[in-house]
């Protein structure tokens, strides 16, 4: 902390693009504080008893590895091309066009040519080469083949882990070759070896003996929901009455653990707990907490396929416990591409549960037809279409919002006019950020797929750079002070991001505005919005701000 | 200098040499018919091989990148191309891919300047590519007349169209454009020419770029350079040409007197190309069709995807959870399966 951080136009006039003049497999890599994670704990490692839990640090020299670690990652690797299409065809045929080079926001925010993603897959396709094909191993080098050593280790760690999995370099790849997969793939390989990041290993193991990934247990978990109670009835007069593993209940509710955690994530906390209960109030709807399926992220799909099916299975086995009809998750990222393209493969199919209708407006959800599990944003949008939620959109007018698409629900959803959707119903000033930042080619907000530790900070405000840029783009044109998104991480990443790049904006989940907006059966005035900002205080600075405009 | 490209340059002349000095010393048969053959008996076995280990792989996940709308309520208008939700969707969007490279269109270009990025729409390489491709594609529908007697009539209006604009010096000294120039010969000349210079003039490209990726540009641009000399400068003998390619297709090779030695160096590279076609990156051809981010459809909550090799795996039930909590759950109030004298009871 002592550090003096380097001033965010230092930090842009640094970054250079062009590549250094030693070819890449010459320029050996440098494990820079600041922009790794520390090494996993072995007791976190050792919970779900993945492979070899051990003490090390990436900095040193011996990473104590196993033996014959060369031939663990050589029959892993093997193993996967065998188990997964999409590994092989994309060893096999990128053409290095380049397209993707400029696309990565680790690239745009560090300059280091590794993590283009062209680069960060060579990484891989080096060593395929040289292991699985006879033209690569006979021109070694020269084609870009090499034998798997620990330098070449080093380097897969240090650049798998400064990737966010985000996919925006597959959208724009002509063969959709797709780094998160590859991503993917190399961290299933390092895990092998017990490799992973701690930030990464000790979510994993809390989430699967304690239900999330924070580690709280359950009569803490209640205990917390109960202060945001207290908080609510505090601003709003309102007592709300959430509902524990009730069985029988409609439906259950999962959302990331991160939003009972920390600012600004709770006050989305707070804007379930407001919706549902109005929902039960005006329309008997009962909804659900769990604390054993109290976390909707998944940490796991940041270690192994098979890590995050055991983290995921909670969700259905849950929902079967308590009987209810379908199950409802919250604002996450990467909680959303896990339950949208893997939650019914891995664990489905889920035929104790219902195809999920809406009760209240009689929607019949025919898009999660066969996973059975609704977004919180899509049923808002539903709700607010067939006008059953009463909103009061003065309260969110000293807000200038704009939208942060995050990149799962983006590019492994397609969830883009949802939840523009719900913000244009509750708030008056809604701006977007230049097309090329936004939907499907928004940018990462540097810290996501389990980068978003506190030790890797300057890769962090290097990679939501990009993000950043936009977001001062319209504070600066429209006065935007608001940035809402839809992921647990966001939430917890961009105010940081923000606080150094463009000071004076302000992140929220939607659900937090939805709530502000809400009219509550019996409120009070609502003086404050949920942060406890007085409202009178807060439309006069936007008054001002606007008049000096 | 770089040592990849000037490698691959290498490699290309001496096959260039090697094929110009064969058949200069008399192994018309070994540049005309013995290779040919062994290339394409290469190129068949090579390509079938990598498609069916490429489909020995199974697709455990349904993991497409969704680049649209996805599928929602009837009021919500859906991206049907970019985030498709059926077989026809799956289809077009494939076909958009493979036709116009619909990803490669999106293409743009960052740019940092005074603290601001901005993202450019950069259209050359998409351009540069689909000049490449459809002017290659031209070019060898146009080379079925060589393999099929009579030519059919749709080659014959290819023909027309591809010799639309009509170039013609006819000075004496100077004479060209009889026969009627071809364009997509030249267009295919000049997008490898484009190619290849972006390759090695870009710094990120060429930093990433291998020998496998200069090696198949100089192949071809040796291909459509060698093509272009025989047609319009040393004038190849067309009759005798067709008699070779003939033998060759109906099993009856022979080897007409009088052929220059640039159609044996234009034949060897070609025979360069499609042998070693099934070993490099070229087998994008075939990978495009394969590649799980494009060929699935996007509302995969609403149809279940089956993994093949889906196994159980260890998980951490709710009971083995209350067990460890039950104390503190019944404290705080919160609902369990088990009182503790149940649970007690149950121990002994």
């Amino acid at each position: 902390m002592a550090e003096a951080k380097p001033t965010p136009q230092d930090v842009l006039h640094r970054i250079q693009h062009s590549p250094p003049r030693s070819d890449w497999m010459e320029t050996p890599v440098e494990i820079r504080k600041g922009m790794y994670c520390y090494a996993a704990n072995p007791k976190s490692v050792a919970t779900l008893g993945l492979p070899h839990p051990h003490a090390w640090n990436p900095v040193e020299d011996d990473w104590h590895l196993p033996e014959n670690w060369q031939q663990i990652i050589h029959e892993g690797f093997k193993e996967r091309l065998e188990r997964f299409r999409s590994f092989k065809v994309f060893m096999d045929i990128c053409v290095r066009c380049g397209a993707c080079a400029d696309k990565c926001h680790y690239f745009i925010g560090t300059g280091d040519p590794k993590n283009m993603p062209v680069l960060r897959a060579e990484l891989l396709r080096s060593v395929y080469r040289n292991d699985f094909s006879r033209m690569g191993r006979i021109l070694g080098k020269l084609n870009g083949a090499r034998p798997m050593n620990f330098d070449v280790l080093r380097e897969w760690w240090y650049y798998l882990f400064q990737c966010s999995e985000c996919r925006r370099c597959s959208l724009f790849c002509p063969y959709g070759i797709d780094t998160a997969e590859i991503t993917i793939m190399g961290r299933e390989l390092l895990n092998l070896l017990g490799l992973n990041i701690d930030w990464i290993a000790t979510p994993v193991a809390n989430c699967y003996m304690n239900g999330n990934h924070l580690g709280i247990q359950p009569h803490a978990f209640k205990d917390m929901i109960d202060f945001f109670v207290d908080d609510i009835e505090e601003k709003t007069g309102v007592r709300v009455k959430p509902r524990f593993m009730e069985k029988g209940a409609d439906i259950l509710f999962i959302t990331p653990s991160g939003d009972v955690f920390a600012d600004p994530g709770t006050y989305t906390a707070m804007g379930y707990l407001m919706l549902f209960h109005y929902l039960e109030e005006k329309y008997g709807l009962k909804v659900t907490w769990s604390t054993y399926a109290s976390e909707g992220g998944n940490f796991g799909f940041f270690t192994s396929h098979e890590t995050m099916k055991r983290l995921n299975a909670k969700m259905y086995a849950e929902a079967k416990r308590l009987k209810v009809k379908w199950i409802l998750g919250g604002e996450c990222g990467h909680m959303w591409r896990v339950i949208h393209q893997y939650m019914d493969t891995m664990n489905g199919p889920a035929d104790f549960l219902e195809v999920p209708v809406n009760p209240i407006t009689g929607t019949r959800f025919e898009q999660a037809r066969s996973t059975k599990m609704v977004h919180l944003v899509e049923f808002t949008a539903d709700l607010l279409h067939h006008g059953k939620l009463e909103i009061d959109k003065r309260r969110n007018d000293y807000l200038n919002v704009t939208f942060h698409d995050s990149c799962n629900p983006s590019r492994g959803m397609g969830f883009f006019e949802e939840p523009r959707y719900v913000i244009r119903n509750v708030c008056n000033h809604f701006y977007e950020m230049p097309a090329n930042t936004i939907r499907e080619q928004t940018f990462c907000c540097g810290s996501g797929a389990g980068l978003n530790a506190g030790e890797n900070m300057e890769l962090r405000l290097a990679g939501g750079l990009p993000r950043a840029n936009a977001v001062q783009h319209v504070h600066r044109k429209y006065g935007v002070n608001m940035l809402a998104c839809i992921c647990a991480i966001d939430r917890a990443a961009l105010p940081a991001l923000m606080d150094y790049w463009v000071p004076g904006v302000q992140v929220t989940g939607v659900h937090e505005l939805v709530a502000n907006a809400l009219n509550l059966p019996g409120q009070n005035e609502r003086t404050t919005n949920l942060r406890g900002e007085e409202f009178e205080e807060l439309m006069a600075q936007a008054e001002g701000h606007t008049d000096e405009g | 200098m770089n040592k990849r490209y000037l490698f691959a340059f290498l490699v290309v002349f001496v096959l260039f040499l090697a094929a110009g000095l064969g058949s200069a010393v008399g192994l018309q048969w070994l540049f005309g018919v013995v290779i040919p053959y062994a290339a394409v008996i290469v190129f068949v076995a090579g390509f079938a091989r990598k498609v069916l280990n490429w489909a020995a792989s199974p697709v455990p996940f349904a993991i497409p990148t969704t680049g649209g709308q996805g599928r929602s309520f009837d009021w919500i208008p859906q991206a049907k191309i970019d985030n498709p939700s059926g077989g026809w969707g799956v289809l077009l969007r494939l076909l958009f891919e493979v036709l116009t490279f619909r990803s490669l269109f999106r293409n743009t270009r960052m740019r940092l300047k005074e603290e601001k990025i901005a993202y450019q729409l950069e259209i050359f390489l998409w351009v540069g590519a689909l000049a490449f491709h459809y002017a290659f594609l031209t070019v060898l529908l146009r080379h079925t007349r060589f393999f099929l007697e009579p030519t059919p009539g749709c080659i014959q209006l290819l023909e027309t169209l591809d010799s639309f604009f009509r170039v013609e010096i006819l000075y004496p000294g100077i004479q060209f454009g009889l026969p009627a120039v071809y364009l997509s010969g030249f267009v295919l000349l000049l997008a490898v020419v484009y190619l290849t210079l972006r390759r090695i003039l870009i710094p990120a490209v060429r930093y990433v770029s291998l020998v496998s990726d200069y090696f198949p540009l100089l192949l071809i641009f040796g291909i459509a350079l060698s093509g272009i000399l025989m047609r319009y400068v040393t004038k190849v003998d067309i009759r005798a040409v067709k008699e070779l390619t003939l033998g060759l297709v109906t099993f009856r090779p022979t080897v007409p007197e009088g052929i220059g030695a640039v159609f044996y160096i234009h034949l060897f590279l070609v025979s360069v190309l499609i042998a070693y076609f099934p070993y490099s990156k070229l087998m994008h051809l075939g990978g495009i069709f394969l590649s799980p981010t494009r060929n699935l459809r996007g509302d995969t909550r609403a149809y279940r995807h089956v993994n093949p090799w889906n196994y159980p795996v260890p998980v951490h039930t709710y009971e083995e959870y209350e067990e460890e909590f039950r104390e503190k759950m019944i404290e705080a109030g919160l609902p369990v399966e088990k009182e503790l004298a149940e649970a007690a009871q149950e121990k002994e």
